[in-house]
């Protein structure tokens, strides 16, 4: 038997080889060549480029220096757009599936509606929404139709921002931040009457409040200057464009599990005597937890494609509704400053990254037990 | 775990040195000067790859202009690379992706000035075309202030095939005289007109995304130093937080306040729409508005609509030009100079420019062949004093181009004239611009 | 009773009624497409954008069909061989990952995963350097890098679904002497349709869709249909009549697998993602 196991392995490793050997090269590769160029002052054309290295000095600039203000706010769009196309995303996934799993005439028409939108590229749907939100026409223009005024918002021209905080406080913001997604594990956990899981989040809480309150002033400012950074409303044009490209996607994937559920537990669910809310809220989304888990990697990773959305609705230079990708394409092959795109981009990559790391201690719990 | 992460780590770190080795060790030594050009005279043939981003409304002046040089060169297999989108950025993302890689094409379409002096002619990428110049009698052909714009002490890079005028306002000559205002000559004129075309409910001035605001900018530029200063802010004399420097930002902050409100979600189209449809008075934009206008919208040049120099940039033309050039490293040289030979010539540029709406970089073309506005912008380039434009990278190289791209956004929103020159003379600086 | 069945007719109808109402949302920007590809050109203006047009023409369609026609072969082969090609890689690979574990193979798989995070705009200039040296300029080139690019989540999305496939069904297949290639041959591929579907199509939708590399990598006769498709945008004055009706024409090979596999795709996830 063992031997029939190391001969089935050697076969594994084998066919994973090339795998393996071209996600190394063609992934691995790149981004260590992207970290050591993103150490140098590359900059420029030239055929014998000079790679001088220094260290993290580009990296320094782009979290400090006054020019790269831009990319400070492109990195919290990064946060809002993902965020929000996630959420909206997987809410408006889960209420259409919800409206789906019912038996209905046609269903096959409303599927395909809903899931078309994701067969057409960035381009071609950045292109349409760009005309529907201009304010001059567009959804502006809908309220007209039943005698009211035009519509003023200017979507993607924009320049309103909502919950700024200075960026000199960043570790601060972003510690409060973590604390409360830990207040929501710890709420879960007393739900569930975990004590193990409540002492361990009111510790990690704890700390995170100290290190945000105690610690962090003591800090040197890396900002001689105030800068505030908040959520830019002309970015919900490209997050409205964002979800209704891919809420099908989510639909499709939570109907499937509805479907799954159906049957027996929705049987039982209604002799006991729920209702269709409680049934959904209490019994089918719970459920679905795994699907939510799978459905978060392929948004996270959908989202860094947002560069085309972006560049499509709102061209290369619009500073409110920018994104990392966008800023280093054009610092990298416009304004020729390579090494500065290049941190831009190990930057974004580990940020996007970050997003696989809650699927990864998921699928590793499930297979512990 | 732990160990393997850093042990996948350290191997990632070696391979992308091992890459960026590589990459170094492939590319060509280049010595000093084998940028100088040997005309030989020789029949071209072969392949010919020309690389350029017009396509769309441009693609049949580019047709006409290699119909022109497939009658003459009979032997050459010529290939059109275009790559459009992204107002250029894609063609710039390709080009130098393979000219990265030393797989240039044999000629390639560059925006002349400092874009292409900034990028290629500082890297040591480009021949010098001076012996073609001179071979070909261009020293006399084209205007001299051009050849001092698109060259430096050391040789030129490239050959303008059209040229066009980025100080252009356009309006409708009837609304305005409905309106009860004539065509403002100066700024401050400018701001007075504007004042009772707000009071109508009319934006004097439409705007569209940012590299138009660019557009405006140099316009306000222009207006406020004059082309002698204007000169001097680009060569260095003149420093950028010089008092008038910051009264440039002061004037374009007042500016802003009489254009419309959505403009960066409009194309430069949708802004010129904004003044044929009677909601704004003034659009100032390159003018190939005009080939829009008169082909797109069926407008008559005149009447239908009618142009003017920006307001305080009488008997100055801004220019922009795109050229050819010829990169190092090339494949097929004798194509590649019969190629630059075709775009400077009369016979190509009379095929070429009519069509795409721009004007000929010669002074001798046949300008029956041209319409009406492009009759009066190509005797004002024989006559004005010729200045190059920021956005379309005659005066800067791309670094400053970029970066004040993001400085004219946030001073969208700041308004803050003296940050906005001392963040300028920050980017000249970090992109060694004297 | 009588009252019951009337209420019940009522919810009926209201769910109708909003069940259209998304619809007509979802449909909003097609409608936009569709109506702005029959404009001509001078009639393309934001006020009247929401117009259906008085005089349709069919212009921008001629204009999209003979610019995209020479494109079209090339972006049938690259979608299709890069699609089949990367759906057998991720099908195997699943197979390893879920049935075949070995010491390690976790974190082998982990570290895959993180491929899919690569920023894709800023590895062009090694991608094309690479390819280059490995001689694979063209197409060829633009199939390995979207087979290479696409491991990642086609592999997660085979693991995913194979690790609902019970064991019980291998073991068997095992006791009746079945080799490590004939169990996967036999009786995994034959369960996999579904799956093979749900990549298929995911694939499929990005690499027809796919511009960036494509323009890179690709020269004049290789050229897939989103290189046309941007050149009908054309350069400082866009035509969007014409743009629109390439965007439609070219998204019409796309659509139909949505519309004829849809099906398939809500079973397949299904089968993929729901635990016993």
């Amino acid at each position: 038997m063992s031997r029939k196991n190391s001969k089935e392995t050697l076969y594994s490793v084998l066919i994973l080889l090339p795998s393996i050997i071209l996600v190394a090269i063609f992934v691995y590769g790149f981004i260590g060549n992207t970290i050591y160029s993103s150490m140098t002052d590359w900059k420029g054309m030239s055929a014998t480029p000079v790679k001088n290295f220094i260290g993290l000095d580009n990296y320094k600039s782009l979290f400090t220096s006054f020019m790269n203000k831009g990319f400070r706010q492109d990195l919290v769009n990064t946060v809002f757009y993902t965020v929000f196309l996630l959420a909206g995303t997987l809410i408006v996934g889960l209420l259409l599936a919800i409206l789906l799993d019912r038996p209905i005439k046609h269903e096959g028409i409303y599927r395909t509606i809903f899931l078309y939108p994701m067969s057409l590229s960035f381009i071609v749907s950045g292109t349409v929404w760009r005309w529907l939100l201009a304010p001059s026409g567009g959804l502006n223009a809908i309220p007209t139709w039943f005698g009211k005024n035009q519509g003023t918002f200017q979507w993607i021209s924009s320049k309103k921002q909502i919950w700024s905080f200075n960026w000199q406080n960043v570790l601060q913001v972003l510690s409060v931040l973590v604390a409360l997604l830990f207040v929501v594990f710890l709420i879960s956990a007393i739900a569930s009457q975990d004590k193990k899981g409540i002492k361990k989040n009111i510790i990690v809480i704890a700390a995170l409040l100290v290190f945000a309150f105690l610690i962090e002033p003591l800090f040197p400012a890396g900002l001689s200057d105030e800068e505030m950074h908040g959520f830019n409303l002309a970015t919900l044009g490209i997050l409205f464009a964002g979800t209704w490209q891919y809420s099908g996607y989510a639909m499709a994937l939570y109907l499937a599990g509805l479907r799954g559920l159906s049957g027996s537990i929705k049987e039982s669910a209604k002799l006991d005597g729920a209702n269709e809310f409680v049934y959904y809220w209490k019994i089918a989304i719970p459920n679905l937890k795994p699907i939510t888990m799978s459905a978060v990697v392929i948004m996270a990773h959908i989202s860094l494609k947002m560069f085309d959305l972006i560049y499509a609705m709102a061209g290369t230079d619009n500073e409110f509704t920018g994104h990392p990708s966008v800023r280093m394409y054009t610092t990298t092959f416009r304004a020729n400053k390579l090494a500065l795109g290049s941190a831009m981009a190990v930057i974004l990559f580990l940020f996007a990254a970050m997003f696989i790391i809650p699927y990864m201690v998921h699928s590793h719990k499930e297979r512990v037990q | 775990m732990k160990k393997c992460f850093a042990l996948a780590g350290i191997a990632m770190m070696a391979m992308g040195m091992t890459f960026a080795q590589g990459a170094q060790e492939a590319s060509m030594a280049s010595s000093a000067d084998a940028n100088k050009l040997v005309l030989d005279g020789m029949a071209p043939s072969g392949d010919l790859e020309i690389f350029s981003w017009w396509a769309g409304d441009e693609g049949p002046a580019l047709a006409a202009m290699v119909a022109d040089y497939e009658g003459k060169n009979p032997d050459v297999n010529l290939i059109n690379a275009t790559v459009t989108g992204g107002s250029g950025v894609n063609a710039k993302a390709v080009l130098k992706t393979r000219m990265l890689n030393n797989d240039p094409p044999e000629s390639f379409q560059v925006h002349a000035g400092q874009e292409l002096i900034g990028t290629w002619v500082d890297s040591n990428r480009m021949y010098d075309l001076t012996p073609i110049f001179e071979d070909q009698g261009w020293m006399d052909a084209f205007p001299s202030d051009l050849i001092d714009l698109i060259g430096t002490d050391d040789g030129i890079w490239s050959v303008p095939v059209c040229v066009h005028k980025s100080n252009v306002a356009w309006y409708i000559p009837a609304n305005l005289k409905k309106w009860g205002v004539t065509v403002p000559t100066t700024l401050d004129e400018f701001f007075m007109v504007a004042d009772k075309l707000q009071a109508q409910g009319i934006i004097p001035l439409s705007m569209g995304q940012t590299w138009t605001a660019t557009e405006n900018w140099e316009n306000v530029a222009l207006a406020t130093l004059g082309p002698d200063d204007y000169n001097n802010l680009w060569n260095g004399k003149l420093a950028w937080t010089d008092p008038k420097v910051v009264k440039i930002w002061e004037n374009f902050g007042k500016l802003l306040m009489y254009t419309n409100k959505d403009s960066s979600s409009l194309s430069w189209q949708q802004a010129t729409d904004m003044v044929v449809n009677g909601q704004a008075a003034f659009n100032w934009h390159g003018d190939w508005a005009a080939g829009y206008m008169m082909t797109t919208l069926g407008l008559e040049p005149g009447t239908g609509f009618g142009w003017a120099n920006t307001p305080g940039t009488d008997g100055v033309f801004q220019f922009l030009s795109d050229s050819f050039g010829i990169p190092l490293g090339c494949k097929n040289l004798d194509a590649a100079i019969s190629w630059v030979e075709e775009c400077g010539s009369k016979s190509g540029q009379d095929a070429f420019n009519p069509l795409k709406g721009s004007i000929a970089a010669r002074t001798d073309t046949d300008l029956s062949l041209y319409s009406a506005y492009s009759q009066s912008a190509a005797k004002d380039f024989a006559n004005d004093v010729i200045v190059g434009s920021l956005a379309h990278g005659v005066v800067a190289n791309e670094g400053f181009m970029n970066d004040f791209s993001s400085v004219i956004e946030q001073f969208m929103s700041s308004k803050d004239a003296n940050q906005a020159a001392a963040a300028c003379a920050e980017i000249a600086a970090s992109n060694g611009m004297n | 009773m009588a009252s019951t069945s009337k209420s019940r007719k009522t919810k009926h109808i209201i769910y109708y009624v909003v069940m259209i109402l998304i619809c007509m949302m979802y449909l909003v920007p097609m409608y936009m497409a569709f109506i702005t590809s029959l404009k001509a050109r001078a009639d393309i203006n934001l006020l009247t954008a929401w117009k259906f047009p008085t005089h349709p023409t069919a212009i921008g369609y001629q204009h999209a069909i003979t610019k995209l026609a020479p494109y079209l072969r090339n972006s049938f082969v690259l979608t299709i061989s890069g699609t089949v090609i990367s759906a057998f890689v991720g099908a195997i690979n699943g197979y390893i990952f879920s049935k075949n574990k070995f010491k390690g193979s976790e974190l082998v798989f982990t570290l895959m995963l993180f491929g899919m995070f690569i920023p894709y705009q800023i590895i062009l200039i090694p991608l094309f350097d690479t390819l280059r040296r490995l001689n694979m300029a063209g197409l060829n080139g633009l199939i390995l890098a979207h087979v290479v690019y696409g491991i990642p989540i086609v592999t997660m999305l085979f693991r995913n679904f194979y690790d609902q496939i019970p064991n019980s069904i291998l073991e068997s297949g095992r006791i009746d002497g079945a080799s490590y290639f004939t169990i996967f041959t036999k009786l995994i591929l034959p369960l996999s349709v579904p799956s093979f579907v749900v990549v298929g199509i995911w694939q499929f939708t990005q690499i027809w869709n796919e511009f960036l590399w494509a323009i890179c990598l690709t020269s004049q006769e290789t050229n897939p249909i989103t290189v046309g498709l941007s050149q009908l945008a054309g350069g400082q004055a866009v035509a969007w009549n014409d743009s629109m009706a390439g965007a439609i024409i070219s998204a019409i090979p796309v659509l139909c697998i949505y519309i004829f596999l849809g099906k398939y795709f809500v079973q397949g996830l299904l089968a993929g993602s729901v635990k016993e």
